[in-house]
C-alpha cells in the first residue's frame, strides 16, 4: 500500500496493465493524470501526445484504437462534452477504448469542484446514435485503480467503449491503495486491427452503413452485445440491506458519504441499508427492483439534480416511494446532511 | 485483316495499380478524384508499400475512398482525419499513414487538426483535394470557393463581405516548422498530372524517412456542382483556380532533396 492521489493512481494503473498510447488535453480536476503520463510514458518509450483539443485527443485515440493497441484518454466534464463526437464514432466502429472522466461542476464552464453531473451524458449514448457505453464509478482510490484495470479488460472482451467515471473528489484525494504489478506490453495485435494488409485481405474500420437495412442490422448486433453486457456486468456493493426498511442508493463519493450516514443511522437504531452501484451502465436494475419489494422507502443521494434517480425510478416502479437528496455545483454532501434526509424520510418508510 | 499478336508477345503498358481496388467508384463523370486515386495507388505500388499502407478516409466525396484502395483503411469523422492518422502513426511508426481529404474537411471543419498535425511534424501525409466546393452535400460554398463563385449556399456569388476570403492551405501550412514537404499541384492537364504523381511519391518518401509532415494539395474539378462539362471544368481550373492558388513548392526542407 502507498499513499496515492486518485488521478495519479489511475494513470499509473493504466501503465502497469499495458497502456500503449495516451492522448489527452489538460483540464482541471483531471490534469495530474495527464501530467503523470507525460513523464512516465516518455520514460517507457510509449506514445504520449498532448493534443490541441479534446476533439483531437479522442480522434487520436480512435486512430490508435484502430491499430489494436491499449489506448485511453482522460478529461473532465466540459472536455467530455467535446469528445462526444469521437466517442460515437468509436462506439460505431466496434473497437475497444477506455475513457476516464473526472467529473466537475456544470453546466457551462461551471467550476472545478467535484460533481456527478455527467451521469446523463455518459450513461446514455455518449454522443449521437443508439448505444450504451459501460460506465464504472469508483468510490475510492483503490476502486479507481481496480476499475481502470477492469475497464481495459471489459473494453477488449466486448470491443466496447468503457468509461471510468469518477467525481473530482476521487481524482483529487490521496489515500492508501495498492497498484497492480507491472505487466509486459502485448506484442501481438488483434486480427481486425489496421496494421497493413501483409499476408491477409485488407481490414477496414468504419462506422458508415448507407443502407437502412444494413445500419439496422448493425444496430441489432450492438444491442445484442449490450444485452449481454446488461446481464453479465452489473456491479454494486450492499451494506446492511438484509433487514433494511429504508434503502439509500448513491454512487461514487455520494455513495461513500452515504455509507457514513447509514452507519450513523444504524447506531440510532434505524433499519437503513445502502446500495452503491459500481457500474452505472449496466445499472443494477434487478437487484434494486428486488430490494424495492422489501423496503418501505428509498432515498437516492447524488451530487447532481437527480440523474441516476431516473434509473432508480425505472427499476423501482411503484414498489416503493423514492425520495432524493442532492447537492449540485460542486458541493459534496456531509454525512450529517444525508442523515437528516434519512431521518426525514424514514418515518414514511416504516409507515 | 490484322490478327492480334500472340499472348506471349504482348507487353503490358497500362494496368490497374495493385493498390487500387477493382471496383466501380461513385465519383461523377469528369471528376478528377479518379485521377488522384490512381496517382496515390501508383505511388504506393512503386514504393512497394501495399502491405504497410493505411489510408484515413475523410467526410465528403472521398468518404468511400477506404473502399477504393486495396490497403488497410479507416474512415474518420469530418475534419478529424489528421488526428486519427496521428493516433495510428504514433503506434505504427513504420507504416505509411495518409489522409485523403477534401477542402471542406481539411480547410474548414478540420483546420485545427491539420494545422496541429503539421506543427507537431507528425510524419503522416495529407492528400488534399481542393475543388473549391462541397461536392458530397450538393455544391455548397467551401472555405476555398473563389470570390464571386456561385454555389448553392452563395447563390449570388461568394461575397467577401458576407463570407470573407478563401484560405490558401499550402501557404498556411508552409509557415509551420513541423512541415517538411508542402506543395500545390493541379490535375487539369497531363503535364500537371505527372508533376502531381511525382509530388505524391515524394511526400510518401518524406514520411517513410521520418522527415516530418507532408501535404500535396491537388487542384481538382467538380463538373457536376460547378455546372460545367468535364472539359470546361479543366479549363476553369487552369484559368480561374490556378491564378488564385498558384502551383508550386511552398515548403521543402533540405533533407527532402537528399531522398
Amino acid at each position: 500500500m502507498e499513499m496515492l492521489k486518485g488521478n495519479v493512481a489511475i494513470a499509473e494503473a493504466a501503465i502497469r496493465v499495458g497502456l500503449e498510447a495516451y492522448f489527452g488535453y489538460p483540464i482541471t480536476p483531471q490534469t495530474e493524470l495527464l501530467e503523470h503520463l507525460s513523464r512516465r510514458m516518455v520514460e517507457l518509450d510509449r506514445p504520449f501526445v498532448q493534443a490541441e483539443s479534446e476533439v483531437a485527443a479522442i480522434n487520436m485515440v480512435y486512430g490508435a484504437a484502430c491499430a489494436g493497441v491499449r489506448v485511453m484518454t482522460s478529461s473532465s466534464s466540459p472536455g467530455i462534452s467535446l469528445m462526444q463526437e469521437g466517442l460515437s464514432y468509436i462506439a460505431g466502429s466496434d473497437i475497444p477504448c477506455v475513457l476516464v472522466d473526472i467529473m466537475r461542476g456544470g453546466p457551462g464552464l461551471g467550476n472545478i469542484l467535484p460533481s456527478q453531473g455527467d451521469y446523463f451524458q455518459i450513461t446514455r449514448s455518449a454522443g449521437h446514435g443508439d448505444y450504451r457505453p459501460i460506465v464504472l464509478a469508483p468510490a475510492s482510490v483503490q476502486e479507481a485503480i481496480d476499475f481502470t484495470v477492469l475497464a481495459f479488460d471489459l473494453a477488449e472482451k466486448y470491443r466496447h467503449l468503457v468509461i471510468v467515471a469518477a467525481d473530482g473528489q476521487i481524482g483529487q484525494m490521496m489515500e492508501p491503495a495498492e497498484l497492480p504489478a507491472m505487466r509486459p506490453l502485448r506484442t501481438a495485435r488483434p486480427d481486425w486491427a489496421l496494421t497493413g494488409k501483409a499476408g491477409r485481405e485488407k481490414n477496414v474500420i468504419t462506422s458508415i452503413y448507407l443502407k437502412g437495412e444494413e445500419m439496422e442490422a448493425y444496430n441489432q448486433r450492438v444491442q445484442a452485445r449490450i444485452a449481454t453486457i446488461r446481464t453479465a456486468e452489473q456491479r454494486w456493493v450492499e451494506t446492511d440491506t438484509e433487514d433494511a426498511d429504508l434503502l439509500v442508493i448513491g454512487f461514487g463519493t455520494a455513495g461513500r458519504v452515504a455509507y457514513s450516514a447509514v452507519e450513523e443511522a444504524r447506531a440510532k437504531g434505524l433499519n437503513v441499508g445502502l446500495l452503491r452501484p459500481q457500474s452505472l451502465f449496466p445499472f443494477p436494475t434487478e437487484r434494486i427492483a428486488e430490494l424495492a419489494q422489501q423496503v418501505s422507502g428509498i432515498l437516492v443521494v447524488e451530487m447532481n439534480a437527480g440523474q441516476m434517480l431516473e434509473d432508480v425510478r425505472l427499476a423501482v416502479g411503484t414498489s416503493a416511494p423514492v425520495d432524493f437528496y442532492g447537492r449540485m455545483g460542486g458541493m459534496v454532501p456531509m454525512p450529517d446532511e444525508i442523515l437528516t434526509a434519512i431521518e426525514d424520510v424514514y418515518p414514511v418508510a416504516i409507515r | 485483316m490484322m490478327r492480334d499478336a500472340p499472348i506471349s508477345d504482348r507487353v503490358v503498358v497500362y494496368e490497374r495499380p495493385q493498390a487500387l481496388a477493382d471496383i466501380h467508384t461513385h465519383y461523377c463523370p469528369g471528376c478528377t478524384h479518379g485521377i488522384s486515386h490512381r496517382l496515390v495507388a501508383e505511388a504506393i505500388d512503386e514504393l512497394g508499400l501495399n502491405d504497410r499502407a493505411i489510408i484515413v478516409a475523410s467526410v465528403g466525396c472521398s468518404v468511400f475512398s477506404y473502399n477504393y484502395f486495396d490497403i488497410d483503411a479507416c474512415e474518420a469523422a469530418h475534419g478529424r482525419a489528421p488526428a486519427m492518422a496521428t493516433g495510428l502513426k504514433r503506434v505504427s511508426p513504420d507504416r505509411l499513414v495518409f489522409t485523403y481529404q477534401g477542402d471542406g474537411d481539411l480547410a474548414s471543419i478540420g483546420t485545427a487538426e491539420i494545422i496541429h498535425a503539421a506543427a507537431r511534424g507528425e510524419p503522416v501525409t495529407a492528400v488534399f483535394v481542393n475543388n473549391a466546393i462541397y461536392g458530397m452535400t450538393g455544391g455548397q460554398m467551401a472555405p476555398t470557393s473563389l470570390p464571386g463563385q456561385k454555389t448553392t449556399s452563395s447563390p449570388f456569388g461568394r461575397s467577401t463581405d458576407i463570407a470573407g476570403f478563401p484560405i490558401r492551405m499550402s501557404e498556411v501550412l508552409a509557415e509551420l516548422d513541423g512541415s517538411a514537404y508542402i506543395v500545390r499541384r493541379s490535375l487539369h492537364n497531363v503535364k500537371e498530372i505527372r508533376r502531381a504523381k511525382k509530388a505524391i511519391k515524394t511526400a510518401f518518401k518524406v514520411q517513410m524517412a521520418g522527415l516530418g509532415f507532408s501535404m500535396v494539395e491537388l487542384l481538382s474539378t467538380c463538373p457536376t456542382n460547378w455546372g460545367m462539362s468535364a472539359s470546361d471544368a479543366l479549363t476553369w481550373v487552369a484559368d480561374t483556380m490556378v491564378p488564385y492558388y498558384p502551383l508550386g513548392d511552398y515548403r521543402v526542407i533540405d533533407a527532402v532533396k537528399d531522398l
